[in-house]
């Protein structure tokens, strides 16, 4: 036996949402959807909740179960009580979407939305192939898989710390969409989407990168990943320098443990205000506007005695700086970047027991 | 217990009180650091987005020089970030042999390689204190029990998530972790909304609303909760609740002023350690209240 509490809302009552206890009679390993579903089956038809395949393919049952973005059909409700506090296994509808009632969101008004928002359909170069199909190598396609197993179920909108406060953010399932035409090479528009979404103020560097999407998405899409891919391609292909400071950010960070191997904090402001490079930070008129609204912080700062000024200008670079630069250079100046995607190689094989990768493991991406 | 010790960069940069108060702290834990002052930068999560054959390489070069410490346990960092970003390259480095020797090569001319095995770790100090030390060790060490202190624990998103890279098949507490160090040390674990939250540090350079927004809004939640401080075992999470709190105000439109504590720093009040010799003089906001306070409770 199992008790569920869930969040009740029906805006035809007027009345406000509120929490009802129900109890669910099933084996552990049954979905917390079976349980919903039970109740609604012995007890009360009038709760509302959307699913279909029951199965997680279908993305249709995202709710909130003790507080975490998942789907119902997908959550074991022995697993869901033993997470529980208070012995009640919550569920309510998902965060950062309105209500519809009781479980059901507004997908549309947020989700669909933001979808449209990345174009998310294919820009071909040129014209297709007369009578033909285009012909992609399938390794080519390796790097979108991840992004294209999204069953767009929201529960990584729902969870997303970046949308909690602004909610113009473009959020994770919309640019991991837009991964997938990025890293799809029949796309023809790669720099203009990049250029759209890092110039956008809610767009790629509206992340804060706080894995909150990895954590909840019941495809392992990564979306935060997804995300800091579309960045590597619009700083270190695209070289796109952004109103936003991505582009220098990134590079000021590289530039400053390529020059001293540790973080010199004072100097991470300055730069990242002027790609990268501390002069033009401070010159640059946009640069100097930022640092003059970060004075007040500086100023603390060093009259709470945390921050010298001997500190904020000194930094001393690590005995063996050199080969700190000297492995930056050895692999920035390859032509291809390495990257081992887990998703694709299965974060088990290197497990004792596991069968080991012989052939070509990883996946390069080819610079623009 | 002797460990390898990875300070990380912002704890001798703008937090030089936690660096300090790790120093204090470790030999009332009988902990014996060996500082790897030659290891570099974790990336913080910067540099994996930029190039990560380059940030892994980075990290094996700690985690080689790790390694190099004669009978050290395993690796103590003493920054969430530093532990996500080093666990994200770890997982990498331990899954295929082929990519960890393409790494590995580039240690090569230093001498230096990273070895899969089993039993080696790197933990942050948190972890530490409950799976190394233990709680009921931590306790029967406490001089000074936090009595009547209400402390707001902040875990920082780097070592709750993602759950899966970060050992909670193994210890799937983790997340819960703070909260029972902050009850050992005899003060009262504060419940609010923000607890494992992004506290907005890594957009501050690029959008500043929606960093201190994040930032405000969770110390707000804190105080809403009546909490007297928060507690942090991350120094870039404490950049942006502490040195960043007066900026933040603006941005959720209500006065804020909760002092924010470094992990160690806590340890060490219980420990019987003054909140002088643990830096709190060198906060943005004040922790005054907190020293009051402590300074009211007797020894055990």
């Amino acid at each position: 036996m199992y008790t569920l509490k869930i969040r009740r809302f029906d805006p035809e009552s007027r009345e406000a949402a509120y929490w009802k206890d129900y109890e669910a009679e099933l084996p552990p390993e049954r979905s917390v959807l079976d349980g919903i579903l039970q109740i609604k089956d012995r007890e009360d038809a009038s709760i509302g909740i959307r699913c279909s395949c029951r199965a997680a393919i279908c993305g249709s049952c995202g709710v909130k179960i003790n507080g975490r973005s998942a789907l119902a059909c997908n959550t074991r409700i022995g697993d869901a009580a033993e997470r529980a506090r208070d012995g009640a296994i919550t569920v309510e509808p998902m965060g950062n979407m309105p209500v519809i009632k009781d479980l059901i969101t507004d997908m549309e008004a947020v989700h669909w939305k933001k979808v449209r928002r990345v174009t998310p359909w294919l820009l071909p170069a040129e014209e297709p192939p007369e009578n033909q199909e285009y012909i992609v190598p399938a390794e080519a396609m390796l790097d979108v898989t991840q992004a294209m197993a999204c069953i767009h179920c929201g529960a990584c909108v729902s969870s997303c710390l970046s949308m909690e406060v602004d909610p113009e953010f473009i959020g994770p399932a919309a640019l991991a969409k837009a991964y997938r035409f990025v890293g799809d090479p029949r796309d023809g528009e790669h720099r203009e989407r990049l250029e759209d979404l890092a110039e956008d103020p809610h767009g790629i560097y509206d992340c804060t990168h706080c894995f909150a999407c990895v954590e909840v998405c019941p495809k392992d899409v990564a979306p935060m990943d997804q995300i800091m891919r579309l960045r590597r391609r619009a700083t270190a292909d695209y070289e796109i320098k952004d109103e936003n400071n991505g582009y220098g950010h990134e590079q000021a960070f590289v530039n400053i443990i390529e020059k001293w191997g540790t973080l010199h904090e004072a100097q991470l402001l300055p730069r990242s205000f002027g790609d990268g490079s501390l002069v033009k930070g401070q010159l640059r008129p946009s640069g100097a506007k930022q640092l003059t609204e970060n004075l007040p912080t500086v100023i603390s700062g060093l009259r709470s005695g945390k921050v010298k000024v001997r500190k904020a200008l000194m930094h001393p670079k690590l005995p063996d700086q050199k080969q700190v630069r000297r492995i930056i250079k050895e692999i920035e100046t390859k032509d291809e970047r390495l990257e081992l995607n887990l998703y694709i190689i299965g974060e088990e094989a290197g497990e004792p027991g596991a069968t080991p990768v012989e052939e070509e493991p990883f996946t390069s991406e080819g610079r623009a | 217990m002797k460990l390898a010790y990875w300070p990380g960069c912002v704890s001798r940069g703008f937090t030089p009180e936690l660096h300090g108060s790790v120093a204090k702290v470790a030999p009332l834990l009988d902990l014996e650091l060996v500082e790897l002052d030659r290891a570099n930068c974790c990336g913080a999560g910067v540099i994996a987005e930029h190039n990560q054959e380059l940030v892994d390489a980075l990290n094996a070069r700690t985690f080689a020089m790790a390694q190099d410490v004669q009978e050290a346990a395993g690796m103590m960092n003493i920054c969430s970030t530093c532990q996500g970003a080093q666990s994200e390259c770890q997982s990498r480095l331990d899954a295929d042999p082929g990519y960890r020797a393409e790494v590995n090569s580039h240690l090569e001319p230093e001498g230096l390689s990273y070895q899969t095995d089993q039993r080696w770790w790197n933990k942050n100090f948190l972890w530490i204190l409950v799976e190394e030390i233990g709680l009921d060790a931590l306790r029967a060490k406490v001089q000074r029990p936090l009595e009547g202190l209400r402390l707001a624990p902040f875990y920082g998103c780097y070592i709750v998530r993602p759950s899966k890279r970060l050992g909670f098949s193994d210890h799937p507490d983790r997340d819960r972790y703070l909260d029972w160090v902050i009850e050992a040390l005899g003060g009262e674990p504060v419940d609010y909304a923000g607890a494992r939250k992004c506290c907005g540090f890594p957009v501050i350079t690029m959008n500043r609303a929606t960093s201190l927004r994040q930032a405000g809004r969770h110390l707000a939640d804190a105080i809403d909760a009546g909490a007297d401080a928060l507690v942090t075992p991350c120094p870039l999470c404490h950049l942006n609740l502490d040195l960043q709190q007066p900026a933040a105000v603006q941005y959720v439109e209500r006065d804020l002023g909760i002092p924010v504590l470094h992990l160690p720093q806590a340890v060490g009040l219980a420990l019987g350690l003054e909140p002088k010799e643990l830096g709190m003089d060198k906060h943005v906001v004040s922790t005054r209240d907190v020293a009051r306070k402590v300074s009211q409770l007797a020894a055990a």
